[in-house]
């Protein structure tokens, strides 16, 4: 119930912001249509824990910022190499544990793993990453455990 | 608003445009030097996420409605949302295909070396013997 | 100075099209047809600058999503030669 409720909130506020057109008519129907796409959602049992993680509250935010900056430093990193004209490259696959305890953290790590340049996520099991980096500084990086500390961080003590 | 304020909105707005820019098309020449498929998404990461998201802020600046703000914001969370998980699903697919990746270093187990030794001769003959690293 | 930023997005679409066209596998050229596609709502809302027609961001936010949709069809139908769900997920 309460992750219905999240999902029918979001998508009003989607509905509200995009539409830009506020007759009482035009609400009802973007209620109505919200309200129709909240059921489906339901029928369909994508409304759960994994699908709308309210648990996490707001942590996620924290950790935004610092991945932001991860993505523009690695992706400075990535456009030098590539504008180089040796291309200083060594793909190479790592496996990189994943220690959060969670199924909806362990995919936002592997998702921040794959949104910064130069490493991608292959393969999710058992608490286990198979990446594949593009150079030994990526790799060194990702073994260091600083995105792997503060993704278990978001996901809090819950 | 002045005009007044438009200068230093407009000269940041351009400089992160033409940083944008400067991603993406990186990106794209990435696109094409790269050995293999692999690597190859590591640039179309690039122009995802740096490349598009600094366009979409530098246009943010030059917005005139906070609509539009917020509009650009939202093509910018779907991109940010759905590019990884579109990138994983690739990632998945081509390697559950049996796509084997060209590495510069022996793969970390000896299962996936094992995988790795009987195809890697046919992922080099087949695409003409380019060497993945320098 | 937007056309500065149409002309980058147009090479890197262009750029795109190459290894779409080159492949080797098809899995280059689901990549640079995803490519293209982000490309096509950068392209889109920059237009929106340059023209001030009404509500080329709605069509970007519109294509930013089909786009998505598009690339996991497309993926799907490479992987299994047809559009029927999976039974079980493995």
């Amino acid at each position: 119930m309460k992750y219905a409720l999240t999902i029918f909130l979001i998508l009003v506020s989607v509905w509200l912001l995009g539409s830009g057109v506020y007759t009482t008519q035009m609400i009802t129907l973007g209620l109505l249509s919200c309200l129709a796409v909240t059921l489906l959602c339901v029928r369909l049992k994508v409304v759960d824990s994994e699908a709308q993680p309210v648990q996490l509250g707001l942590r996620p935010l924290a950790y935004l910022p610092w991945l932001f900056r991860e993505i523009a430093l690695a992706n400075w990193d990535l456009a030098r190499r590539l504008l180089s004209p040796t291309m200083a490259i060594r793909p190479q696959l790592i496996r990189v544990r994943a220690s959060q305890k969670s199924d909806v953290a362990q995919v936002l790590y592997a998702n921040s793993i794959t949104l910064t340049p130069g490493t991608v996520t292959l393969e999710l099991e058992e608490g286990e990453l198979l990446v594949h980096a593009l150079t030994d500084e990526a790799a060194d990086q990702l073994r260091g455990g600083e995105m792997d500390r503060r993704v278990r961080a978001v996901e809090g003590s819950a | 608003m002045g005009e007044l304020w438009h200068l230093p909105l407009d000269l940041v707005s351009w400089v992160l445009l033409l940083g944008g820019c400067f991603f993406c098309v990186v990106g794209g020449l990435g696109l094409i030097r790269l050995p293999d498929f692999y690597s190859r998404m590591h640039a179309a990461g690039m122009t995802d996420t740096l490349g598009a998201g600094l366009l979409l802020v530098a246009l943010a600046f030059q917005a005139t409605h906070w609509m539009e703000i917020v509009k650009l914001f939202f093509i910018l969370g779907f991109l940010v949302f759905t590019s990884p998980t579109a990138a994983h699903a690739l990632a998945r697919a081509a390697f559950t295909h049996g796509l084997k990746p060209k590495l510069a270093e022996p793969p970390p187990d000896v299962a996936l070396a094992a995988e790795q030794t009987d195809t890697i001769a046919e992922t080099v003959s087949c695409e003409g013997g380019v060497s993945s690293a320098s | 100075m937007f056309a500065v930023a149409l002309v980058a997005i147009a090479v890197t679409m262009l750029l795109a099209l190459t290894r779409a066209f080159k492949g080797p596998t098809v899995f280059d050229r689901v990549l640079a047809l995803n490519m293209f596609g982000t490309k096509t709502v950068l392209l889109i809302a920059v237009m929106n600058y340059v023209s001030h027609g009404p509500d080329f961001l709605d069509l970007a936010v519109l294509y930013a999503l089909l786009n998505f949709v598009g690339v996991i069809a497309l993926l799907k139908f490479v992987r299994e030669y047809s559009l029927k769900p999976e039974v079980e997920i493995e």
